[in-house]
């Protein structure tokens, strides 16, 4: 990292006039990596001094107030939760399924490229889009409602991506000997895939999912356009009742324009990045237990 | 059914004592459904962009036969919302153009530059510690830096711009192009790895030293995987939602000043979703119709991105 790493071979005139621009243009590519995560640190200890000391026991059990400092994050919170099960529920089966298809079974076909294809083109359909999507076919054509099912099916088709990606490579941590000697056993290829190939591949698919749904727990822009309420007093009792989340009632108090709803809002995204975190974490600590039992 | 096949799986020990004939004997019918199954799976994923399609165009095509497509395109105003209503939709196209190409100034010096750094400069140790970092920057949900735009850029911006708006597309615009730095030096990494380590010898071999050979050499020969990691970036910038809606206001002037508020395609979207817009009106519409050219745009950037980051794949 210094100098002498630096330097390459060149004539003595030309080293010491090179060796300050060197330095320079490392100096500068260094900035340019530490300034986003300088801002990023900035932007996280901002949010917690600004909501820090609104955050109470109080805030994470309360229903939203017209008064600022009344208001609470409960509604949105269960939603969140109920909303990151269901999505799981819907995603898991579907994608870790297309996922096992693309791997062990399809590898050549026809539609197995076809389904590669437009999962490729999927992961890079704006979140938004899923949101016209859910309006227009779940909560519309099926008549969900606005309800947490149409949320969490939207939600679930946004992720499923990115689950089937991260299936995959799960998958094919697997060694092809493994396979073979099921099969050399007299063991179907389902036997094979349910008794050897998945308990293998199944701390990364979990860490994986996890991952993918601490992704969709953050999403706001969809769930705004299916329709998630901003004001509710009650927490939702069905899978068919209206529900609202934590990044709707975050983004309802950063709209308004008093204060101390700036304050809730920041207050809100502590509770928000801590989940996230929590999942996080639990996803690392699942991978890491569940990697030294296999092994 | 799924449920115990889960216990069954993590269990497993019933079944490891059966013999291979035991096993041998399922019937291939229960295998090929199976099979079923899991295509069926596969295919829902195919299902989702028919259903996407299907349904930007059904409500697209109910606007364009009572509005036109002649207002879209000749129009310079979008006031849907208002009693006296034009569809032009050059004002949300500006609006997006705008913070975009704000958010790529700031996102492609700052990853090209990290990207040269970790697959370069660093050492291996700084590596390993400066990748999740900033693939923790691109998990940060969006909400968070629109309320960091909103309450603490655009005031601290506003001391050194005076007259610039409450809401406006360049503090919108600084803290996407934060957001989508990552993205942009993750690939870039990519690309600038599978270059050939024999390109690099040749150029020290020459008497290049380290910078000019990265710059001269290691850059261009990356050049294809670069570029489409920036076009996926203002992909993903013009398909942005939050950071905008929150901090660039909803205001839709035909306008690339960036100190006054704007509205984008995807403000404009949650806009109407957040008032109390009856399905089947023309108002409803606009925002499948707004939703179809952002799918279009975005759909046509994936594309060309992919196409060239194939084509550099198979140069080198």
């Amino acid at each position: 990292m210094s100098g002498a790493q630096l330097s390459s071979p060149t004539t003595a005139t030309t080293r010491r006039r090179g060796l300050y621009s060197e330095r320079a243009f490392y100096a500068l590519a260094l900035l340019s990596i530490i300034l986003p995560l300088a801002m990023l640190a900035i932007m996280l200890l901002g949010v917690l001094k600004n909501g820090g000391a609104r955050l109470s026991w109080d805030f994470i059990t309360s229903y939203p107030s017209r008064k600022a400092d009344h208001a609470g994050i409960l509604p949105g919170l269960v939603g969140s939760l109920y909303l990151m099960g269901l999505t799981a529920l819907i995603a898991l089966p579907l994608g870790v399924g297309a996922a096992i298809y693309l791997e062990e079974y399809g590898k050549q076909s026809r539609m197995s490229r076809l389904i590669e294809v437009n999962i490729a083109n999927l992961a890079g359909v704006p979140s938004i889009v899923y949101g016209l999507l859910g309006l227009g076919l779940f909560v519309r054509i099926l008549h969900f409602g606005r309800s947490l099912l149409a949320g969490a099916s939207t939600l679930a088709l946004l992720v499923l991506p990115m689950v089937v990606l991260v299936s995959r490579e799960a998958l094919r941590t697997v060694p092809r000997g493994l396979r073979e000697a099921a099969f050399a056993l007299g063991a179907t290829q389902w036997q094979t895939i349910r008794q050897v190939v998945l308990p293998i591949a199944y701390p990364g698919i979990l860490t994986g999912a996890i991952l993918a749904l601490s992704r969709a727990i953050g999403e706001t822009a969809p769930l705004v356009v299916i329709g998630a309420l901003t004001y509710i007093t009650f927490v939702p009792d069905g899978v068919d009742a209206p529900f609202t989340a934590l990044p709707i009632q975050i983004f309802n108090w950063v709209s308004r324009p008093q204060k101390a709803f700036i304050v809730d809002a920041a207050a809100g995204i502590v509770v928000l990045v801590l989940t996230m975190l929590i999942l996080n974490g639990v996803a690392i600590y699942l991978r890491n237990r569940l990697q030294k039992r296999a092994s | 059914m799924r449920a115990s096949e889960t216990i069954a799986m993590t269990t497993g020990s019933p079944d490891s004592t059966r013999t291979a004939t035991e096993l041998r004997g399922v019937p291939p019918r229960g295998e090929r459904l199976i099979e079923m199954a899991l295509a069926g799976a596969g295919l829902l994923t195919v299902f989702t962009t028919v259903g996407i399609l299907m349904v930007l165009a059904v409500e697209s095509f109910e606007f364009l036969k009572q509005v036109g497509i002649t207002a879209l395109i000749f129009d310079t105003q979008w006031t849907p919302l208002f009693a006296d209503k034009h569809f032009g939709l050059w004002p949300l196209l500006a609006g997006t153009a705008l913070t975009s190409l704000i958010a790529i100034a700031v996102a492609l010096p700052l990853g090209l530059l990290s990207a040269i750094f970790m697959s370069e400069l660093a050492s291996e140790r700084a590596r390993k510690i400066l990748k999740p970092a900033l693939e923790m920057l691109a998990g940060v949900p969006t909400i968070v830096y629109g309320y960091f735009a909103l309450v603490v850029v655009t005031p601290l911006l506003q001391r050194v711009i005076p007259d610039l708006g409450g809401f406006n597309a360049l503090s919108a615009g600084l803290v996407m192009g934060i957001m989508i730095m990552p993205l942009i030096a993750s690939l870039t990494e990519d690309a600038l790895y599978s270059v050939p380590r024999s390109l690099r010898e040749a150029a020290y071999a020459l008497g290049a030293s380290k910078v000019p050979t990265i710059l001269r050499v290691v850059v261009p020969a990356a050049m294809g995987g670069i570029s489409a990691s920036v076009i996926l970036a203002v992909s993903r910038a013009v398909g942005e939602t939050m950071i905008v809606a929150i901090a660039a206001g909803q205001e839709p002037h035909l306008t690339l000043d960036p100190r006054v508020p704007i509205e984008t395609m995807t403000a404009y979207i949650v806009q109407v979703s957040l008032g109390d817009t009856p399905a089947g009106t023309l108002e409803y519409r606009t925002i499948f119709v707004v939703g179809t050219a952002l799918f279009l745009l975005t759909f046509g950037m994936n594309v060309l991105s992919y196409r060239l980051s194939r084509r550099f794949r198979g140069a080198t």
